[in-house]
């Protein structure tokens, strides 16, 4: 049967450390090992949101233009995000191997999901009377999509951007399963010790909410029509 | 002047697949330089159908569709609506553009610079009676229903095409606003004189805008084609008659005002008159009343006998000359003021209130056996307000 | 990538390495770290399976049995807009690793605390859901329930909650796949999952990592696809009718768009 597989960890410190407490003091002395894990972290995300973004939006905009593309794109990634992060890590492991590489993979693909489900529906959520009217008028149909679809479309865009950035920055937490390291190694190597669970893990959702509000800024600038609703 | 241009539906034909009936069914019309065409009938009868096969929105499956005399087959879609100002019920402003960029749309796409454009677009929106400085850089969601509107068919103009294609552009205003943005509009038309198809399914709209209609019924077949006089006054069929509506001798009346037609000469009278020169004056007039006026010329009542039962004319009014009808009437308002009277008999006013004439049920009944083509239509019909 | 220099992926060793997956799921097989030991096979996962789906369902029943009574009381009485709205966005930033282990750390390890850390994960979207669902029922509908007498707790029991149960039931959903996907690491707190052999790879092995990865993938795209059944069943008949998207008055709108030249 299960053998529980009891880590020690050795530390040093006093009481507070020994009782796995939450120690000020022990935070102070040890902030710096946790850079290294938190860059790889930040790459992780950024890297995987950025390619994600890309591939997702061109996929969008196929699918946008032939509407039979939508349909096998909708499931695909509909049964991709019912496989658990932790699952997809492992699955890849034997194809990709141990590494960034597997676990910028598993991070894409979930923000793949995201990106693509919030164009299409932005896209299709553009008021008709104004895709009818810029036709009235001459627009081709590249000149539609980036004057008048892609626009109005943005506030679901960034809607999409946002979740997939918050997801996974949590994702990439487990993306040590696939030998990625990141924040969620240093988690999970003293998963008891409070101090260390306050930081690893603060610094995780931090990155989560700084990435979050740099995105809704840059949305505000880019929609600046949201706000002059009477 | 701007040039207008003439379009003509040369047997147009639209089929879609799947379905027997066509759309639209050998549709034959030219709407002459300058003109209104108003495309009118009951849902379903491909009015809208008809008017998006000119920009190509919708395309033509047989015959032609000719802008001064060229296909519009010929054309490619994108430029050929470039030149036709579109404009539709639900305005279609882009949410994310200024009103000054949403205007600004056409110019842009055809390489206008930017002096260039940036006075187009003061000029257009002095044009539908916004103020630039105030407008310029709102966004449509900052705008009221008829602001909108009004931003519609700026957009439209803003490359002056000489052509103009509005779907129910007026549909989703209220009807107070509605009537004040008709008016504006042909008052507009009175001066830039485009080519315009517009499509509406309410009749008294048609009429009122119309330079001609054409009615079309279930299945895309004309009706009839004719100026809006004509159509109430000789109806082709009783799918037409049932359309224009049981009123239609009233709203015949409702294109003619109180100046454009020969109106009955009066007898006026003034108070302390000598008789025997009143009575005499009847003998001129064309009805038996004398209306009795103040030293301005302005009606005050009709003279009853005992007025004249002396030497002079007395104060002894049979009625107040109420209510009085004004030159700019039209003539269905002033009939509604003469049933009102008790002597049937309505006193013409001009602007400074003083007697032109007298209008009678007789002069209207007279009106109504003329023939169409002396009635006005569009925009000529409309007088503008001072 | 693939060792030793080789581009190409090597397909025979994948395959072999998830056939040796699946057949430690149905096989037990002697553990790497005591060759006395056997680990794997039918009941071994079966057992674990039953914890896994023990442990998610409680979570999930304590976070909706919270989260639906709140999002309509505050929905009906059109409160707490920005917590609701925003429960979704905080849970989403908070990752679920930092979310368990913060528990651990804090309250410390076995089945009730690792069950109330997932029933705090499945809260947020039921709440969001059930909220967003009772302020869409139309004020028309509302209207006429409380003109023809109905309180306000017949109004939410008799309409709103009918009306808004698709929407409610999405949240659960999206609830449930989360909770089951991280039940998978409920055992960092000692609380046994089938995501054991995933933790306890030294005892389990490659083989045992990776077979149990495939089977929570299985579970858990069959729990998404069971509510999304479950979700179309549950859906009022009436609501299913004007299931399509109100359309503006447009009238021959895909003939339009099938004919407009581009």
């Amino acid at each position: 049967m299960t053998l529980a597989q009891v880590q020690i960890q050795q530390r040093e410190g006093g009481t507070c450390e020994a009782n796995n407490g939450f120690c000020p003091d022990w935070i102070a002395d040890n902030l710096d090992r946790y850079v290294d894990p938190f860059l790889q972290h930040v790459f992780l995300t950024v890297t995987s949101v950025a390619i994600g973004f890309v591939i997702a939006f061109a996929l969008a905009l196929l699918a946008h233009r032939k509407r039979w593309l939508l349909p096998p794109l909708s499931a695909s990634s509909q049964i991709l995000y019912g496989i658990p992060s932790v699952a997809l890590f492992l699955l890849l492991l034997p194809i990709t191997g141990r590494g960034s590489v597997t676990g910028l993979i598993a991070l894409v693909s979930y923000t793949l999901i995201f990106v693509f489900v919030n164009v299409t529906t932005g896209l299709d959520g553009v008021p008709k009377d104004s895709v009818d009217a810029a036709r009235g008028m001459g627009l081709t149909e590249r000149q539609l999509l980036w004057r008048v679809e892609v626009p109005l479309a943005l506030p679901e865009i960034f809607a999409g951007l946002r979740i997939a950035t918050t997801t996974t920055v949590g994702l990439a937490a487990l993306a040590f399963f696939a030998g990625a390291g990141g924040l969620g190694e240093e988690i999970t190597r003293d998963k008891g010790f409070q101090s260390n669970i306050a930081v690893a893990g603060g610094l995780a959702v931090l990155l989560a909410l700084v990435l979050d509000l740099l995105i809704l800024v840059v949305q505000r600038l880019m929609t600046p029509w949201r706000r002059a609703a009477m | 002047m701007p040039e207008a241009a003439t379009l003509e539906f040369r047997g147009a034909i639209k089929r879609y697949p799947g379905h027997e009936e066509p759309a639209v069914n050998e549709l034959s019309l030219t709407v002459p330089a300058g003109e209104i065409c108003v495309l009118v009938g009951p849902s379903g009868c491909g009015k809208t159908t008809a008017m998006r096969m000119v920009n190509r929105m919708i395309d033509i499956t047989g015959g032609d569709i000719l802008l001064d005399d060229r296909s519009v087959t010929d054309r490619e879609p994108a430029e050929l609506r470039r030149e036709i100002g579109y404009a539709i019920q639900q305005i279609g402003l882009f949410p994310h553009l200024t009103v000054g960029d949403n205007i600004a749309t056409v110019p842009r796409l055809l390489g206008w610079d930017k002096p260039r454009i940036a006075e187009r677009v003061d000029e257009l929106l002095e044009l539908v009676s916004l103020d630039p400085g105030d407008t310029r850089d709102r966004y449509p969601a900052q705008l009221s229903g008829g602001q909108r509107q009004r931003i519609g068919v700026a957009r439209a103009l803003a490359v002056d095409p000489p052509l103009m294609l509005m779907d129910e552009p007026f549909g989703a205003i209220d009807p107070i606003n509605r009537e004040s943005l008709q008016n504006e509009f042909l008052r507009l038309q009175q001066r830039l004189r485009k080519t315009i198809v517009f499509v509406t399914h309410d009749i008294d709209e048609a009429i009122k805008m119309g330079d001609r209609i054409a009615i079309l019924k279930e299945g895309g077949h004309l009706a009839q084609y004719a100026s809006p006089a004509e159509l109430l006054m000789y109806p082709a069929d009783k799918f037409v008659e049932d359309f224009v509506g049981a009123d239609r001798a009233l709203k015949r009346l409702a294109l003619q005002r109180v100046r454009d037609i020969d109106l009955w000469k009066a007898a006026t009278v003034r108070v302390g008159e000598p008789v025997p020169g009143a009575r005499a004056k009847l003998d001129d007039a064309d009805i038996d009343y004398l209306l009795v006026v103040d030293d301005d010329g302005r009606p005050r009542g009709w003279l009853s006998d005992r007025g004249l039962s002396g030497e002079r004319v007395t104060e002894e009014f049979r009625s107040k000359a109420q209510p009085v009808v004004e030159m700019d009437d039209v003539l269905r308002d002033a009939l509604s003021d003469l049933l009102e009277s008790e002597t049937r008999y309505g006193a013409v006013v001009d602007d400074g209130g003083r007697v032109q004439g007298i209008l009678s049920l007789e002069v209207i009944s007279h009106v109504l056996q003329a023939p169409p083509e002396e009635v006005p239509h569009g925009a000529d019909a409309f007088v503008p307000e001072d | 990538m693939a060792k030793g220099g080789d581009v190409s992926i090597p397909l025979a060793s994948v395959f072999s390495e998830f056939g040796g997956a699946i057949e430690f799921l149905f096989k037990a097989q002697p553990s790497d770290l005591d060759p006395n030991t056997k680990v794997g096979g039918v009941s071994e996962m079966l057992g674990l399976l039953l914890n896994h789906v023990a442990l998610s369902g409680a979570a999930v029943a304590i976070g909706t049995a919270i989260a639906i009574p709140l999002g309509l009381y505050l929905g009906h009485h059109g409160k707490g807009e920005f917590a609701a709205i925003n429960a979704s966005n905080v849970g989403r930033a908070i990752p679920t690793l930092v979310l368990l282990t913060v528990f651990i750390a804090y309250i410390g390890v076995g089945f009730v605390p690792i069950m109330l850390a997932l029933a705090l994960l499945a809260l947020p979207p039921v709440l969001t859901n059930t909220w967003v669902a009772a302020r869409q029922v139309e004020r028309e509908t509302v209207d006429a329930a409380r003109g023809m007498g109905m309180t306000d707790s017949q109004i939410i029991q008799r309409v709103e909650l009918p009306l808004s149960l698709p929407t409610i039931f999405a949240g659960i959903r999206v609830a449930a796949v989360n909770v089951v996907a991280t039940a998978t690491i409920a055992p960092l707190g000692s609380v046994d999952s089938l995501g054991t052999p995933i933790i306890s790879g030294n005892v389990y092995g490659a083989d045992g990592r990776l077979g149990a990865a495939i089977a929570v993938s299985v579970l858990t795209l069959a729990v998404s696809g069971a509510l999304a059944a479950l979700q179309r069943a549950i859906t009022p008949k009436g609501l299913k009718m004007g299931a399509e998207k109100p359309r503006r008055r447009f009238s021959p709108n895909l003939r339009r768009r099938e004919t407009a030249t581009p």
